[in-house]
């Protein structure tokens, strides 16, 4: 763990063949929190290919989080360069970055993903209501975005049209990430982050869950990163990159400032 | 977004009211403190309304006030019949209430007057005293007396009641072969008045017929049927009230009064008198805006702490919508909608409660302390009170929105356990 350069790398960053272009693009990068002194993620080299599917796992404090919120804007990088479906994340300002993460970015986390006081069909078009981009892509795919709604939730298997009436909370755990995949994937966005979206399912749901996401992310054109501590998945993917392997930053600093 | 910020509230409508109830609670207590205030002041001011000028023995205006009106302390001197009747035969003088005090009974002051007193005697907002029960003086023995007199005494119409000579709470000399007879009890007017013992001019001078010297004379002195056969009349009174064909001459007629050759007169306006007075128990009237200033700073900090205590529990649903792609702006425009809007439903239950509170109180007021308090729209301080609430509650809103504002997306992305 503290000595990175003996773990010989698995599949490290080979670009995954000429599946198309390159949706992630990172060069150089170089982050470090404002207090400290020295960098929690250096990354040299890595590409993630449209249509990509793939699984990021290492530690935690590994810089998971941070490598996730650089590529969501939410953080911005000290050095280097993020390209994002071709947008260079460092010219990006404030707003921008919102709007950028809004228009091509879906996100799922661990759970709590859905607002309890919204219905089903509201939480997955909430995407909807802040981007004009992912709305107008929505209704290319459907008719109206209703149906579009319905076609997501019915693609995840979730029993329409009793689930739109119920209440969120009164969800099963699956259920509420399925509905949270629907909602990423709702105006095809380029990328699907997903952050360890199977931690609170059983392995039963899990491969379901992982079934299900996988045929959507395939109509769907979308890329994928999957982030998880959990192995076991791994396989399932295209590629499998240990974030150890090409983070240089030293990862003692880590597990001081990046997990909470 | 306030359709999103209106389901979210209402998911979470227990801290929600609780919010909002800190603001109802502290409009409806600074209105009702304000009310309560202005009417008191109103209420003192008005102790006595309708008179145009309190003349008495010339001393200080605000000792001839205490006196003549609150029966507080006594006169140094009286005024004699003749000047009296001079007063009353001016051109510019409408009616006129002769007052003599200088007796008591269990505390409470026994005032010799005649029935002009309760056919031009005015407080509050030109109300006149009216009988609960019984009637006014018929018999040279007759008493009229005011309702606290009635309720602490137990008085009941025709009690008798024995004046004591002087004013003190001690043992007095009494004059205890002409006791009068309660023939009629006062309603509440919340002035003096319902402290009060009323007379006639004639019962004073009965009284004292047998009286020399400070003491009752030897024997068995006058019995009543003499002296309700004798014409009793009074030699000096204490203060009269008068009141003027035209409240134009006012100035003039004091004047005239102050400046009277045959006795040194004392006249006072009572509106200024009393506004004197007032004055000089404003530390009172500071209390009650200290309470209330206190009372609303204490509800914004409650709705502040709501709305704070609040927001670390929502910290994942503004990550949530952060995620979805809200921007900060929205997420403040939210926290600001559900501010704006618990300030405006605690400003409106608010007022709501405060009218309740006056409806209810006004009864219980009126009848222990004769304030009336009447239901009526806020007034112009009123409405800059509820604005400036307003405003705090949305500077209490925006506090927990720009903390948000700044935090919301990296909680959410970092939230794992």
């Amino acid at each position: 763990m503290i000595d990175s350069e003996s773990n010989s790398s698995e599949d490290a960053p080979i670009a995954a063949g000429n599946r198309g272009k390159a949706i992630v693009d990172i060069s150089n990068l170089s982050f470090t929190w404002p207090s400290d002194s020295t960098p929690v993620l250096q990354i040299d080299k890595l590409q993630i290919h449209q249509g990509e599917r793939v699984f990021i796992n290492g530690p935690s404090g590994s810089g998971k989080t941070t490598l996730l919120s650089l590529i969501a804007a939410v953080l911005s990088a000290t050095s280097g360069s993020i390209r994002i479906d071709d947008i260079p994340l460092e010219t990006l300002h404030r707003g921008h970055r919102d709007q950028f993460r809004a228009d091509r970015i879906g996100l799922v986390f661990q759970q709590f993903n859905l607002l309890p006081f919204l219905s089903v069909s509201e939480n997955v078009q909430l995407p909807c209501q802040f981007s004009s981009r992912r709305n107008t892509r929505a209704l290319e795919s459907g008719n109206s975005l209703n149906e579009e709604t319905d076609r997501l939730l019915r693609a995840m298997h979730l029993p329409l049209p009793e689930i739109k009436h119920k209440p969120v909370t009164r969800l099963s755990v699956g259920q509420q990430q399925r509905v949270a995949v629907a909602r990423a994937l709702i105006g095809r966005p380029s990328l699907i982050i997903a952050d360890e979206p199977t931690s609170a399912l059983d392995t039963d749901s899990r491969i379901a869950f992982l079934d299900l996401l996988f045929s959507e992310i395939e109509s769907s054109q979308s890329t994928l990163i999957f982030v998880s501590h959990d192995q076991t998945l791994a396989t399932a993917f295209d590629r499998q990159i240990d974030l150890r392997t090409i983070n240089r930053a030293n990862v003692e600093n880590h597990m001081a400032t990046g997990a909470s | 977004m306030i359709k999103l910020a209106y389901k979210s509230l209402t998911n979470r409508w227990q801290s929600a009211v609780l919010a909002a109830l800190a603001i109802t609670m502290s409009v409806a207590l600074i209105l009702t403190v304000e009310k309560v205030r202005r009417e008191a002041r109103n209420s003192f001011t008005q102790t006595v309304s309708g008179t145009d000028l309190i003349i008495g023995a010339r001393s200080g205006s605000v000792q001839l006030l205490l006196y003549s009106v609150f029966r507080i302390g006594n006169a140094t001197n009286n005024i004699s019949m003749e000047s009296v009747d001079d007063i009353r035969d001016r051109a510019a003088v409408d009616w006129l209430i002769p007052l003599s005090l200088g007796d008591s009974h269990a505390g409470f002051r026994v005032l010799g007057t005649n029935e002009d007193y309760f056919s031009h005697y005015r407080f509050g907002s030109d109300q006149q005293i009216q009988l609960s029960s019984g009637y006014l003086f018929n018999d040279l023995f007759d008493a009229v007396i005011g309702s606290q007199v009635a309720k602490k005494l137990g008085y009941k119409l025709g009690d008798e009641i024995v004046a004591a000579h002087g004013t003190g709470r001690v043992a007095l000399v009494k004059h205890e072969r002409q006791p009068f007879v309660v023939s009629g009890i006062l309603k509440p007017t919340g002035t003096p008045v319902d402290s009060t013992i009323h007379v006639s001019l004639q019962g004073i001078e009965a009284m004292h017929i047998d009286w020399r010297n400070g003491a009752n004379v030897k024997g068995a002195g006058t019995d009543a049927e003499t002296l309700r056969s004798m014409e009793l009349k009074p030699t000096a009174v204490t203060a009269v009230l008068v009141g003027l064909k035209s409240r134009a001459q006012v100035f003039r007629e004091q004047r005239a009064i102050n400046t009277y050759r045959e006795e040194p007169l004392l006249a006072i306006l009572p509106g200024v008198a009393l506004q004197e007075l007032w004055n000089l128990m404003s530390v009172a009237e500071m209390a009650l805006m200290i309470i209330s200033i206190c009372v609303v700073v204490a509800g914004l900090v409650n709705l502040m702490s709501v709305l704070l205590a609040g927001l670390n529990e929502r910290r994942r649903e503004m990550a949530i919508l952060r995620s979805t792609g809200a921007r900060p702006a929205h997420v403040f425009q939210l926290l600001c909608i559900e501010s704006t809007l618990l300030t405006f439903i605690g400003i409106v239950a608010g007022l709501l409660f405060h009218y309740l509170l006056i409806s209810l109180g006004s009864v219980f007021l009126q009848e222990r302390f004769g304030l009336s308090l009447n239901l009526s729209l806020p007034n112009l301080r009123d409405i800059s009170i509820l604005l400036a609430i307003a405003l705090a509650g949305l500077i209490a809103g925006t506090l927990p929105a720009l903390q948000a504002y700044r935090t919301s997306l990296s909680d959410g992305l970092s939230q794992r356990h």
